[in-house]
């Protein structure tokens, strides 16, 4: 079994992926984690100018879920440019940059000035839920502003391939990923942190995060991230590679991810869950799966309940069912 | 897969007791045990302040206790509070020391890394271990868990005071080098298996520099920025390697010190931005 594939035109050895915002914050830590058996590595969402974030308690953890508001903390694009420019000199694994900004007319700027670093996708994080207090609600969360912000990042990238990191908190993902496509969109990174959640600290009373609230991530959001794929996929008609990301922890979980839609696996809080071997596992869990199953390439995976159920049930159906139910 | 929950979701203690150790230096005791090992550390939360990183200055599986220099904001903040108020902890995280039963160890201490070497001392000592405590200070007031020291069995303590109000004159690693050079168990034999040493940065490289040439095997507490404390942030990666402290340290081989480039030279703030010592 063979877990390698090409997309848009970048060669990938195998489907799992470092997820932005953990780890990945030097070339250093992006080697690292090539070395723990990633197929490619996203780094932490890079800023124009400096960013602060959240003061601590930023990340916090059960063994079904994980709460953060780091707030997205970064230096710069003075870093970028010095962490970038030296993972390049020997690069063992595809780098995908994520950017972040504050308005549209940031995004591409940003887009422009890590394109030139030359990044094998641009992932655009537009779907951050802990700066709300800082930024109002997510450019994800509105498909004009979704549009609006890959439009302005299209302009700039030159033939990078686009990636939309969609938000999971919003009525109807697959129309926003529609607008994005619309705009020129490449390819989908679904989904960022879910909510945001609260933890509350019984004893003083208190919110446990600065922030009051955070992203939920870890294996509790797994279904609502297979979902969020499956309508994307969709909507899009399968047209657009998704990288699948949210409470992955073994091969099975990768795998459900390909069924639902999901061309890459994005690895991120599952490293707190299984260490940084979670690569290796994931990939050996996979490869076994598959030879189990006769599987001979991940091309058979990718989109298959789709395939198999038709998804989602028409309108009719649904109506009808409800009809039913009630009488 | 499965993770006790403790370990990373801070729960709030009542202190039990507060005692000042110098003007600056406080220890607090609460009633748990998270079943940290010397080395280990723990985020503590002070609620509508901030979470920060400190070592465990004891856990011997009832109670856990921190010592702190209060330097910043939160330890400010925290060493005003008293016996009943709350405090979060979470916790332990990353390597600690070890060592095998009966063995001879130096144990190199700077500053508040008195504390958590004292820790180690305790456990090593119940297991037979005999030590050299080389204790090092800016001046005598400063000097830490001395009183603790001299209780421990098989102990043998040395004191160095920058200004030399207590002791020698001089860094601790000066004396330490000395006993190295002056004593041997026989030409070949080192005077002890292992060193151990939490302080300053400077003072790490010395003990690195010293245990290499002297072909003594270490064990060196790295401090870098820490957020989440279970290698999901990544703020305290290192270069070249890219491990991350909180995971692959503190408590670091000095085999693999002498790998981290940075190690006595830069370190990265909360924005990952490089910041030369």
């Amino acid at each position: 079994m063979n877990l390698s594939q090409t997309i848009l035109g970048v060669h990938f050895q195998n489907p799992t992926v470092l997820a932005s915002g953990i780890w990945g914050i030097t070339a250093a830590s992006w080697r690292r984690v090539a070395a723990c058996g990633a197929g490619a590595v996203t780094t932490k969402s890079l800023w124009l100018q400096e960013h602060k974030g959240h003061a601590n308690p930023v990340v916090i953890s059960t063994e079904h879920w994980t709460l953060n508001a780091v707030g997205v903390p970064d230096a710069g694009i003075e870093k970028a440019r010095d962490e970038i420019g030296e993972y390049n000199k020997d690069k063992p694994v595809p780098l995908i940059g994520n950017i972040i900004a504050d308005t549209v007319d940031h995004y591409g700027l940003i887009a422009s000035e890590i394109s030139k670093l030359q990044p094998d996708f641009l992932e655009v994080n537009i779907s951050c839920p802990n700066v709300e207090d800082e930024f109002g609600r997510p450019f994800a969360c509105s498909a004009p502003d979704a549009a609006a912000v890959t439009k302005a990042v299209k302009a700039v990238s030159a033939k990078i391939p686009v990636f939309i990191k969609l938000s999971p908190n919003v009525e109807n993902i697959g129309r926003i990923a529609l607008a994005c496509a619309d705009a020129g969109a490449d390819g989908f990174t679904v989904i960022n942190t879910v909510g945001p959640g609260m933890a509350i600290d019984l004893r003083s009373r208190m919110p446990i995060l600065t922030n009051k609230v955070g992203g939920l991530s870890g294996p509790a959001i797994k279904p609502i991230a297979v979902k969020c794929i499956a309508d994307v996929y969709k909507a899009t008609g399968g047209s657009k590679p998704i990288i699948g990301t949210g409470g992955v922890m073994t091969g099975e979980d990768a795998i459900e991810m390909l069924l639902a839609g999901a061309s890459l696996i994005g690895i991120g809080t599952g490293i707190a869950y299984r260490g940084e071997k979670i690569f290796k596992l994931v990939c050996d869990e996979m490869t076994k799966w598959c030879k189990e199953e006769g599987i001979k390439s991940l091309h058979e995976l990718i989109g298959g309940m789709h395939r198999a159920s038709g998804y989602p049930p028409s309108l009719k159906l649904r109506r009808t069912g409800r009809l039913a139910s009630s009488g | 897969m499965i993770i006790p929950l403790q370990t990373r979701l801070p729960k709030t203690y009542r202190i039990t007791s507060v005692k000042k150790e110098t003007e600056f230096v406080t220890t607090m005791t609460f009633p748990v045990s998270l079943g940290a090992r010397p080395g280990q550390f723990i985020m503590v939360w002070v609620p509508g302040v901030e979470e920060i990183p400190m070592s465990v200055a004891l856990d011997d599986g009832k109670k856990l206790q921190i010592t702190f220099f209060a330097v910043g904001e939160t330890t400010k903040t925290l060493a005003q509070l008293k016996k009943g108020d709350l405090v979060g902890l979470r916790g332990p995280f990353g390597t600690h020391y070890e060592w095998k039963p009966k063995q001879r160890l130096a144990l190199v201490a700077g500053g508040y890394g008195a504390a958590p070497m004292f820790f180690a001392a305790a456990n090593a000592t119940a297991e037979g271990c005999s030590l050299e405590v080389f204790i090092g200070a800016r001046s005598k007031e400063h000097l830490l868990y001395l009183k603790e020291f001299k209780k421990l069995p098989r102990t043998t303590l040395h004191i160095a005071t920058d200004d030399g109000s207590e002791g020698f004159k001089g860094f601790n690693v000066q004396l330490l080098e000395k006993v190295l050079t002056d004593r041997k168990h026989s030409k070949s034999t080192p005077f002890v298996d292992q060193i151990f040493a939490c302080g300053p940065e400077r003072m790490l490289v010395s003990v690195s520099n010293l245990s290499f040439a002297k072909k003594i095997p270490s064990q060196l507490s790295l401090e870098r920025y820490m957020k989440c404390g279970y290698g999901l942030c990544g703020n305290c990666v290192v270069d070249p390697l890219g491990i991350r402290l909180c995971v692959d340290g503190p408590v670091v081989k000095n085999e693999t010190c002498r790998k981290i480039s940075e190690f006595g030279k830069c370190h990265r703030d909360g924005l990952g931005r490089k910041h030369h010592c």
